[in-house]
């Protein structure tokens, strides 16, 4: 998957980065001066507090500064400017006279501080979003998962194969079964954690020989799109097949990271899903072995059962 | 059923398991009758192939009689007598369209896994891990054959099971290595391990017509086998390899190089030895390529290094230097047997050829174990074990 990038959020997350070198080294180096401007040179625990919270600002600059996979330290920024806050708010409440104002006006520069953080991080993630997302409008756990394999038979006869929906659950070991009739498709699938789902989908491209693409209606509780292209391999090695899924998960990313967890990458689920295809179309069948009975699955790969017969 | 498990590194087990089934349309069961003990069951006794699980049948030379068939097996009946390709191959796909059956592109279900060892999976094989399909293996009562179509070759001669057991592996493959070395007239074939492999590439290389082959070795009552299949002997606990060549070639070296040891070779240099086994055992290589590097810088000018000695994973200080400023080829490959088992069997028929030659235990299958230790390490002159159920 190809990952772009939003220049703003990149610049503001390199200017928090630069901004939390020069107080954290400040902070670190002299701690007293920083205690007295701030108003809390009076407290021997506020002074000691001083340099621990520049060596927290040096650690987020250089999460920051380094890779471009700023989220975290800006999560953990904002985690360290509501910690300041806090002890800022007390402080201010023990004291009295130049010294509270000092406090409040330090609170002040850091409830703008944590403004901007707040910022970076909205915008980081709306820029991710669009890397995951793609098009406009779409919100979080929309997956795009692509696949590809090249099958040794004729193009026509590959897309026939797929052509007909009924066929999948000969080799998508997640779908029960698929009923077609006219261009319309009613999927029963096995979600994670083995929840039945069902939906309707209509074939919104049918190109012979060419593509398939399918689409759910948008009642939909897994809203989903799929498409399929067939091309001639090169020199008569067969067909080259290219899958393309999009899938809304209810619970979005969470319940990505829980499938993950489970073993269900779904990049590899839709490659096991190829390759059985493959295995139907030039052997007949999903081929078995006793350490995955079920045949090519990424969670039996990962716990196989031990290579002696099935009792 | 009885079969022999790989209970962890270094224990195997006869256990009682349960009888193998049909789970493919294109399946046998073969009702096993021999079964024999190869150079790379060590490598996954000695815990150095990835992805063992405890209680995995090992196996994959084996024969015997066919006890059920699927429905698309037309080729065999209940009763036929088989010996079975180590290989699982589906006789379709681009690979077997090749012949390059051991890299069948249908045969392994956890092709997954092998990629990502590997970057590409190879075949199913018989009793060899779970990133080569986690498939039982043959060192048992009886085994399910995938693809029964495609891999056993029917023997109706009425040979005798040792003459024709090690067509499943070390024939074909020591056939191959010779094979990969394009043998010309006049060509001196260096051999490294002196085993069954070993040997069995010796007599290949002199029937496809080497003026000389070399068997390098330090056990002299196998050098003395590879003595009986024609070979000229070096013993590397004796002289050193690279200098007795040199010699016996009048500098050129020798014109191919078979390695037939692979990933646990011994080393005469004991620093070296050392340094690989240590790198090894902490795993931060899995291969100890000592064989490799030696055949390597001994081969002469343009020659080819084919490799059918087994490696599993990485290994260090390869002389990528030495081979590719000589113009060196190197030839590798799990052995494609269902190339081999027509033509081979007609040799054995017509004579040529005996492998029951290396065979020096017969023992039955109960005690495997024993067997193992035997071979692994060299005692009572153990060459090759046949067990029988």
């Amino acid at each position: 998957m190809s990952d772009t990038h939003d220049p703003m959020a990149d610049r503001l997350a390199h200017m928090l980065g630069w901004a939390g070198v020069a107080l954290g080294a400040m902070q670190v180096a002299a701690p007293r001066v920083v205690a007295r401007v701030i108003g809390v040179d009076d407290s021997p625990a506020a002074r000691a507090t001083v340099p621990l919270a520049g060596m927290r600002n040096l650690l987020h600059a250089e999460t920051l500064l380094r890779g471009r996979k700023h989220s975290v330290g800006l999560w953990s920024r904002l985690a360290g400017d509501a910690a300041d806050v806090t002890s800022l708010s007390a402080a201010m409440a023990r004291r009295t006279g130049k010294r509270r104002r000092r406090v409040a006006a330090v609170t002040g520069v850091v409830l703008a501080v944590t403004a901007a953080d707040v910022y970076a991080v909205l915008r980081a993630r709306r820029s991710r979003q669009r890397v995951a997302g793609k098009e406009q409008g779409e919100a979080r756990g929309v997956m795009s998962v692509r696949a590809a394999i090249t099958v040794r038979r004729p193009r026509p006869e590959v897309y026939e194969f797929w052509h007909d929906f009924e066929n999948f659950p000969r080799f998508m070991v997640h779908v029960d079964s698929v009923d077609m009739s006219d261009g319309q498709t009613h999927w029963r699938v096995r979600g994670p954690a083995g929840r039945a789902v069902e939906w309707d989908a209509a074939i919104v491209e049918d190109r012979r020989d060419e593509l398939i693409a399918w689409s759910s209606s948008k009642s939909s509780l897994v809203p989903n799109s799929g498409s399929v292209r067939f091309d001639d391999a090169p020199g008569g090695r067969g067909t080259e097949v290219r899958v393309n899924l999009r899938y809304h998960l209810p619970g979005g990313r969470m319940a990505a990271a829980i499938a993950r967890l489970l073993g269900e990458h779904p990049d590899q689920q839709v490659q096991d899903d190829l390759r059985r295809f493959k295995q139907v179309m030039e052997t007949g069948e999903v081929v078995r072995s006793e350490g995955s009975p079920e045949g090519t699955r990424a969670l039996r790969q990962a716990l196989q059962r031990r290579a002696q017969p099935v009792a | 059923m009885k079969a022999n498990c790989w209970m962890g590194r270094n224990t195997v087990e006869v256990r009682e398991t349960p009888d193998p089934k049909i789970l493919n349309s294109r399946d046998a069961i073969v009702r096993i009758t021999s079964t024999a003990i190869c150079g790379s069951d060590l490598h996954l006794l000695d815990g150095y192939v990835p992805t063992m699980k405890k209680g995995d049948v090992l196996g994959h030379e084996f024969m015997g009689e066919v006890v059920d068939v699927g429905p698309s097996v037309p080729n065999l009946r209940i009763g036929d007598r088989v010996v079975v390709p180590f290989p699982i191959a589906c006789g379709y796909c681009t690979a077997c369209a090749h012949e390059m059956f051991s890299l069948c592109e249908n045969s392994n279900p956890n092709a997954g896994l092998a990629e990502r060892f590997m970057g590409h999976s190879p075949a199913g094989v018989f009793g060899f891990s779970h990133m080569l399909g986690g498939y039982p293996g043959g060192q048992a009562e009886y085994a399910r054959v995938p693809f029964a179509d495609v891999g056993p070759i029917k023997i109706d001669n009425g040979l005798p099971d040792e003459k024709v057991l090690f067509l499943s592996d070390i024939l074909p493959t020591g056939w191959m290595g010779a094979e990969m070395c394009d043998i010309k007239p006049g060509d001196v074939i260096a051999v490294w391990g002196a085993g069954p492999v070993g040997q069995f590439a010796v007599a290949s290389a002199y029937l496809m017509g080497a003026h000389r082959v070399i068997a390098i070795d330090r056990f002299p009552y196998r050098l003395e086998i590879a003595e009986r299949a024609g070979a000229e002997t070096i013993n590397y606990e004796e002289v050193d390899v690279q200098e007795a060549l040199l010699d016996m070639t009048a500098g050129r070296g020798p014109d191919a190089c078979i390695d037939a040891v692979g990933m646990e070779a011994h080393y005469p240099n004991p620093a070296m030895y050392a340094y690989d086994r240590t790198k090894q055992a902490a795993r931060m290589e899995t291969d100890r390529p000592y064989v490799l590097r030696e055949a390597i810088m001994a081969c002469r000018n343009g020659g080819i290094v084919s490799v059918i000695g087994v490696y599993a994973g990485f290994l260090d200080k390869f002389p990528m230097g030495s081979l590719m400023n000589r113009s060196l080829t190197l030839r590798t490959g799990q052995c494609h047997v269902q190339r081999y088992l027509r033509p081979l069997l007609r040799r054995i028929e017509n004579g040529e050829i005996d492998p029951s030659f290396v065979i020096t235990h017969r023992l039955p299958l109960s005690d495997a174990a024993r067997g193992y230790d035997l071979f692994k390490n060299k005692l009572d002159g153990c060459n090759k074990v046949v067990l029988s159920a």
